[in-house]
């Protein structure tokens, strides 16, 4: 298994290399630089913010200087936060990402497992429309809509909740965030598992089960959970990417300062080094996530151990 | 001493300290984007101008009307021919580390600014001192060239290049702020991170967590500490205006910067006497490339601005009631009086519009010949709005516009090599005078996008910036504002109110026309 996950670690590096060259340099063809804005700025001065931050020399050996740098493990300055580098950015960001995002995943994989196997056990029953149906909202709204509404009924109106911000990471504040984010995951995880845990009862071995006798929650626990559990394997891992690489929407509709935001403004500012240190940094987490997801398939399924 | 006497002691050590925190009055402000620096040399926005302004202080600094009032200077002479201002500082100033702050610190911070090494974006505020633009430039090496210099520790004086009547007032802007010389050589680029910054406003930074808030607290070693009623200030980062509205009414903030101009209706409603909408120095206008056909034809820009229906913009299509704009510059612009206004300024609507036809035919345009053109805007729902209203209102002229929107990056890439037909820009004072924005006329300038270009514009202004006169001066540069709106060098839409709610615990938040509101004025009335 070791040389399997090193194997696989391996084969991603000339992937990154490849993303990150093409970033690199589709990012300096697009029109608009960084240093330009409503304020336009002295030919001599934007000469100067050139020279500070090599964009005066050729392309190339600006790419060079950045390869060798990301080498050394400097992702290189942002123009948009001087005071702080983007390794430094990422990392200030990244544990508040991770507290909402893994929160979220946990919650939606608990509650969309324990939805969806309720749904599957009481196949068109009331617990299957109601369960199953309630938490479609979370899948056909989306959060830039569902985050200002859950803000004015249970902050601005009942005062039971703040309506943003950090809070030190008090659970009060993150409860919001969280929800939103959980959602639309535990009502897709829900469907998943409905699904496949109704194909998974009407199996053979399922029904030999029965014949021995054993209960249905045992049943469920024992034989089928399992196998069930395959499809939402697979979603889990770019479930878990996409929360824990931020949600622009939540961060900036409850002013939390993960690294959700850096995605699109980075982007907008034309903040080269911002970019580029995020798309490693995003690369790297799915990269990291996709070999848990496998680890956990094969622990799953011993066919794809054997393979 | 007993285990009873110490418990005693502990609980009233801790009980004071409670009681201590609970009267430390401490403010919120929403304040949009997330700061570029702390380095007075690296910013370039309001948003950073708020916190900056507050833990550092120029040699002049604001009256919470914004007016310039001594700040770290006690006193200053000007020469007689206004080319030579001396400062002394005060008494007993200091940083917040208990360092003196010396004439040196302002000679240190003046030359770091004008290094081209330091790429400060904002250093050409500061061209009015001598030899201030070739240092910059890389023209003068020579550092100690600049016309700044410490006679003594108390005594600094700033040699300009031509009388600048304006030079107090740029003097308050953050370019003009000193660095503690002994941290910067000492801790290098990192001296402006917290732990290593030291600052002699008000206030000092003690917090950063990037994308949420930026934390200061009362800074003890300030000349007039025992005046600053609010001991902490929290800005928060929070671009989602509708958010941060919500967050106001839950009481998480107590003052907000800016806020969803549909809103207003609401506010005015439910949060009565807490918005403060009042006219800002800022303008909101149209280029018109009048290098190209057929914006090189007078009669065509006169038409394409007299058919602006300005009455409804600020009211109906904005609804925060930005005024009309019928000048070039802003009413209530220091150093200049009453502006000079369009001819057709007080004609009825429909009048213009006759005119405005009659203007269009002549030149060979009209319904049976539209004439059309691309109007280019920066991503924005307000920008969107006005850019289809006044393509609306053209329409009747027969001007046939295709709306073209893109990111402000581009946009103004785009403006500036003069690809735009006609293009929406903004210009917000960098400092209370006539001259900033006169200057977007000038020829050559970068922000003329239109690249209207007038001799006699552009002697009228460099009689204006050679009077020591300010009556004169300001008679010269009036001449010109009439000369461009004349001419319709360009097309003036409304003038920017500034927004802010301040709930009604803040006392001594006084409107002002930069939107200057420092909080050593303020105090919470619990």
């Amino acid at each position: 298994m070791f040389r399997y996950a090193l194997r696989r670690l391996l084969s991603t590096i000339p992937v990154l290399w490849i993303a990150v060259t093409v970033c690199f340099f589709i990012l300096r063809l697009a029109p608009g630089g960084p240093f330009d804005g409503e304020r336009p700025l002295p030919p001599e001065v934007k000469a100067n913010l050139a020279a500070h931050y090599n964009l005066d020399k050729p392309l190339a050996e600006q790419y060079l200087i950045y390869v060798g740098d990301v080498l050394k493990g400097d992702l290189g300055p942002s123009f948009a936060n001087q005071d702080f580098t983007v390794t430094q950015q990422i990392m200030s960001g990244f544990p508040y990402t991770l507290t909402i995002g893994g929160a979220a995943f946990v919650l939606a994989t608990i509650i969309g497992v324990f939805i969806g196997c309720l749904g599957a056990l009481y196949q068109n029953r009331s617990a299957d429309y109601w369960l199953g149906g309630g938490l479609l909202i979370g899948l056909v709204m989306p959060s830039f809509l569902i985050a200002p509404i859950l803000q004015l009924v249970f902050g601005n109106t009942l005062g039971w909740l703040p309506v943003g911000g950090w809070g030190n990471g008090s659970i009060r504040f993150l409860i919001l965030p969280v929800v939103v984010l959980t959602l639309p995951h535990a009502a897709r995880i829900s469907r998943l598992m409905r699904g496949s845990m109704i194909e998974v009862m009407n199996q053979n071995f399922i029904r030999t089960a029965k014949a021995k006798g054993i209960g249905p929650r045992l049943t469920v626990m024992r034989h089928a959970l399992k196998p069930a559990m395959m499809p939402v394997v697979s979603y889990l891992g770019p479930a878990a990417s996409y929360l824990l690489t931020g949600s622009l929407v939540v961060e900036s509709i409850f002013g939390l300062p993960g690294v959700g935001r850096y995605f699109v403004g980075a982007a907008l500012n034309r903040d080269y080094g911002m970019v580029l240190g995020t798309v490693i940094f995003y690369m790297v987490l799915i990269v990291f996530l996709n070999l848990l997801v496998d680890i956990t398939y094969a622990w799953l399924d011993p066919k794809v151990r054997m393979r | 001493m007993t285990h009873f006497t110490k418990k005693f002691i502990a609980s009233a050590f801790i009980g004071t300290l409670l009681s201590v925190s609970a009267h430390a009055a401490t403010l919120n402000i929403h304040n949009g984007g997330d700061p570029t620096s702390l380095d007075p040399q690296k910013i370039s926005g309001d948003w950073e101008n708020r916190i900056d302004g507050d833990i550092f202080e120029g040699l002049v600094t604001e009256d919470p009307k914004d007016n310039p009032i001594p700040g770290q200077a006690a006193s200053w002479t000007i020469s007689p021919d206004q080319k030579v201002y001396t400062f002394k500082l005060r008494d007993g100033i200091k940083w917040s580390d208990g360092q003196p702050v010396t004439a040196q610190d302002f000679v240190f911070a003046f030359q770091r600014l004008m290094d081209p090494k330091t790429a400060a974006q904002y250093a050409y505020l500061q061209y009015t001192i001598l030899n201030a633009e070739k240092i910059n430039k890389g023209e003068i090496k020579d550092l100690s060239q600049l016309g700044v210099k410490a006679i003594d520790d108390k005594t600094l004086e700033i040699t300009l290049e031509n009388p600048t009547p304006y030079f107090l007032n740029a003097l308050m802007h953050y370019t003009a702020y000193p660095l503690p010389k002994h941290v910067v050589e000492a801790k290098g680029d990192d001296w402006v991170k917290i732990g290593n910054i030291v600052t002699n406003g008000p206030y000092k930074p003690t917090e950063w967590v990037p994308g949420s808030h930026v934390s200061n607290v009362k800074n003890d070693q300030y000349y007039d500490a025992k005046d600053v009623k609010i001991d902490n200030v929290n800005f928060y980062t929070l671009e989602d205006q509708a958010a941060a509205l919500k967050r106001y009414r839950a009481g998480e903030f107590d003052i907000l910067t800016s806020f969803p101009a549909d809103q207003i209706e609401w506010i005015r409603k439910n949060l009565p006497d807490q918005a403060h909408v009042v006219p800002f120095l800022g303008t909101y206008y149209y280029v018109l490339n009048a290098t190209k056909p057929p914006f090189n034809d007078k009669r065509v820009r006169q038409a394409l601005s007299m058919a602006v229906n300005r009455e409804v913009i600020g009211p109906k299509i904005l609804g925060t009631g930005e005024l009309p704009m019928y000048s070039w510059v802003p009413p209530g612009t220091a150093n200049y009086g009453e502006p000079a206004y369009v001819s057709w300024k007080d004609e009825p609507y429909s009048q213009k519009v006759e005119e405005a036809k009659k203007l269009l035919k002549e030149a060979g345009f009209g319904p049976d010949h539209p004439l059309k053109a691309q109007l280019r805007y920066n991503t924005n729902d307000n920008h969107k709005r006005i850019a289809v209203a006044i393509a609306a209102m053209w329409k009747p002229l027969g001007v046939d516009i295709e709306l073209y929107n893109t990111e402000t990056k581009v946009h103004y890439d785009e403006m500036q090599r003069g690809q735009v037909e006609i293009g929406r820009a903004g210009w917000l004072a960098d400092y209370n005078d006539p001259i900033n924005f006169l200057n977007l006329l000038s020829t050559g300038v970068e922000m003329n996008y239109g690249r209207w270009s007038n001799p006699q514009y552009d002697a009228l202004i460099k009689e204006g910036n050679e009077q020591t006169d300010l009556k004169k001066r300001a008679e010269a540069y009036k001449k010109a504002e009439q000369l461009a709106l004349d001419d319709s060098a360009a097309i003036p839409i409304y003038y920017y109110v500034s927004q802010n709610i301040v709930a009604p615990k803040v006392q001594g938040f006084v409107d002002n026309i930069q939107d200057i509101h420092r909080t050593r004025w303020l105090s919470i009335k619990e």
